[in-house]
């Protein structure tokens, strides 16, 4: 297995506070990865800066082992095929929720491109695909804005697997959701696995247990440990930090 | 897909038709006495306004870009069609001399500025009146978005641009007339531009230019790239993490808004006869936004609906009040921006939609 990507003795300070700190991580291509950490660790910002949204004041970040994505931007990051969602969802409110899914949807994403871009037929059955798997075929002429924030979840994890991106980082998913859409949101991340590589952060523990994968656990901007979800609860200084609060 | 033209576009568009129609023929048939020449030519203003403020409205209202200063490209439209005009007077200026305007020989100047060259030709300067105003939007957006500078210091930045051409263009030695600007125009095209055909035909180009105005904000808008416009608008950040150069889509639709405002620049000069650098004061870019908020932001018509009424109130107020019509205008933006969220346009349409839910055959059988 081929590291997809590779986060290299990483560091980033906000007016002095470290909140991330010499943090490293490798993940394989096609694995589903939990992290795991207290509020404040820095597991958001960790993907603010795979993401090229924050630069690293030093370390490497690597995708494929090849292209540096310290030199990269947001939407240059999103066209290498890095998908995110949001810990607060954020959903194009104006737009109907079919209008959310078809903006996302893979495509050239050039401006003459989309000026005269025509929906193609297998573009709109891509997009009612989406909007059945996500549970809001019968929204789909809705504002976004009149979703329920579970709904908006959905939404935007539809959204993400619209882009068809190649690594999707999902930033608390189950947040909102009722406990048989929490794991049924752990299901679908399953069943992307292998076929795409996922880092999926969540305070859930049943969620997490859900997903089945191997943990990482963050403090402080800093990997504490690493493994299976059994192996780092038992971890004393996880459940200091973390599991025991 | 949403249609190019939607019942409000439709009755906007159907409305100018019969103006553009009945006006001409009201002022020519009648020998001016239904449609007296000077309301020709002030309707024609207006319908330059609006068409000012549709550019405005693709900018602010779709992309949420809050220019301050598109008075600038609609002042630089102006001028480039006005350098023309003074080409068009030739040796009938007060000094007789064919190859100089009048204030360059006043000025004393042996020859003619390398950037009035070309201007002879009204094709030149009709392409001028785009590109003009366009290339200085591409280098002003190019370092602005780019520096990701938005909000309150992209509209602050805009102000000082208007102002600071302001301030050349009042230079003697830029070359465009100083304070007195260009004017003392004598024909266009050949024609006569005092004369009532002229005037009749000026209005009619103005009002085919805002509808084929309408019609592009219309086409751009509802496309794809007009949904990404409102996306960023929104959300802008987000955007970007779809794989979406916000940059260049706004630096796209700001260039076109500027290149639609030049033209409505273009069509001002010749139906008020004059250009000065007073079209680049701020406060006229302020006014646009006035004009786009009271009428009703991100529709477009009501863009051009709000221009027109604000254009006709001006005219009637400072006929009676002349010193109150700031504060008539500060005070009806006040009102509009507390009462009227969605602008005059939503209030009528709000108004006609509740006529009609109690006779839902009635709306089904127009439809
Ligand atoms: N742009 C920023 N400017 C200043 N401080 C920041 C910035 N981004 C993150 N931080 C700080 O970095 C630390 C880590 O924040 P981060 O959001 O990554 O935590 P987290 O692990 O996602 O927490 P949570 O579980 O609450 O979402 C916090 O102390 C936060 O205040
Ligand atoms: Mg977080």
């Amino acid at each position: 297995m081929s590291v997809h990507l590779l986060l290299d003795g990483v560091n980033r300070s906000f007016d002095g506070y470290k909140a991330i700190n010499d943090l490293s991580l490798a993940v394989d291509k096609g694995e589903l990865r939990a992290v795991i950490g207290p509020n404040g660790a820095g597991k958001t910002t960790m993907m603010d800066i795979i993401t090229g949204k924050t630069r690293p004041d030093s370390g490497g970040v690597w995708w494929n082992q090849t292209v540096d994505l310290t030199k990269i931007d947001e939407a240059g990051s999103a066209r290498l095929g890095i998908g995110r969602k949001f810990q607060k969802p954020t959903v194009f409110e104006t737009h109907s929720v079919e209008e959310n899914i078809a903006l996302s949807l893979k495509a050239e994403r050039s401006v003459l491109a989309t000026l005269f871009h025509r929906q193609t037929e297998a573009e709109a059955a891509r997009i009612t695909e989406l909007l059945e798997l996500v549970r809001l075929e019968g929204d789909r002429h809705r504002p976004a804005a009149d979703l329920s924030h579970g709904q908006k979840q959905w939404l935007e994890i539809g959204m993400l697997l619209a882009q068809d991106p190649e690594l999707l980082l999902v930033d608390e998913p189950a947040a909102g959701m009722t406990d048989a859409e929490t794991m049924r949101t752990a299901e679908l991340l399953r069943s992307l696995a292998g076929k795409h590589t996922v880092i999926v952060v969540e305070h859930d523990m049943d969620f997490v247990r859900a997903l089945d994968c191997r943990v990482t656990v963050l403090h402080q901007g800093h990997v504490l440990t690493e493994g299976s979800l059994d192996h780092v609860s038992a971890n004393p200084e996880v459940i200091e930090v973390y599991l025991g609060r | 897909m949403t249609s190019l033209i939607d019942r409000r576009m439709g009755i906007f568009l159907a409305g100018l038709f019969v103006l553009t129609v009945a006006v001409p023929i009201g002022n020519l048939a009648f020998d001016g006495k239904v449609v007296p020449s000077y309301i020709v030519s002030l309707l024609g203003k207006y319908l330059c306004y609006a068409l000012l403020a549709v550019a405005l409205d693709m900018v602010w209202g779709f992309c949420g870009i809050l220019s301050l200063g598109h008075g600038a490209f609609f002042a630089l439209g102006g001028y480039a069609m006005g350098m023309h005009l003074m080409r068009e007077i030739g040796d009938r200026g007060v000094y007789a001399n064919p190859d100089l305007p009048d204030f360059m020989v006043f000025l004393s100047w042996d020859e003619l500025p390398w950037f009035w060259m070309g201007f002879d030709n009204f094709w030149f300067a009709s392409l001028m009146v785009m590109l003009v105003p366009g290339a200085l939007a591409f280098l002003f957006g190019w370092f602005a978005f780019r520096s990701r500078v938005t909000g309150v210091y992209l509209s602050i930045i805009t102000q000082a641009m208007t102002y600071a051409l302001q301030l050349a263009f009042f230079r003697n030695e830029m070359g465009f007339g100083g304070n007195n600007g260009l004017t003392d125009f004598k024909d266009v095209l050949g024609f006569p531009i005092q004369s009532d055909a002229t005037r009749a035909g000026l209005f009619v180009c103005t009002a085919i230019a805002l509808a084929l105005g309408l019609l592009i904000a219309r086409a751009i808008t509802t496309s794809k790239l007009g949904m990404i416009l409102v996306c960023i608008r929104d959300a802008e950040s987000r955007t970007r993490f779809m794989g979406y150069r916000v940059e260049g889509y706004k630096l796209f639709i700001f260039v076109v808004s500027a290149m639609m405002a030049g033209v409505a620049g273009a069509l001002y000069t010749p139906q008020v006869g004059i250009i000065n650098p007073g079209e680049f004061s701020p406060a006229n870019s302020i006014e646009i936004v006035i004009w786009v908020a009271l009428g009703g932001r991100g529709t477009l018509v009501g863009a051009a609906l709000g221009a027109i009424l604000v254009a006709l109130a001006k005219t009637l107020f400072t006929g009676w009040f002349p010193e109150f019509w700031l504060f008539a205008l500060g005070g009806l933006f006040i009102l509009v921006t507390l009462f009227l969220p969605k602008g005059v346009l939503g209030l009528i349409e709000e108004t006609f939609a509740r006529k009609k839910k109690p006779a839902p055959a009635l709306q089904e059988a127009k439809a």
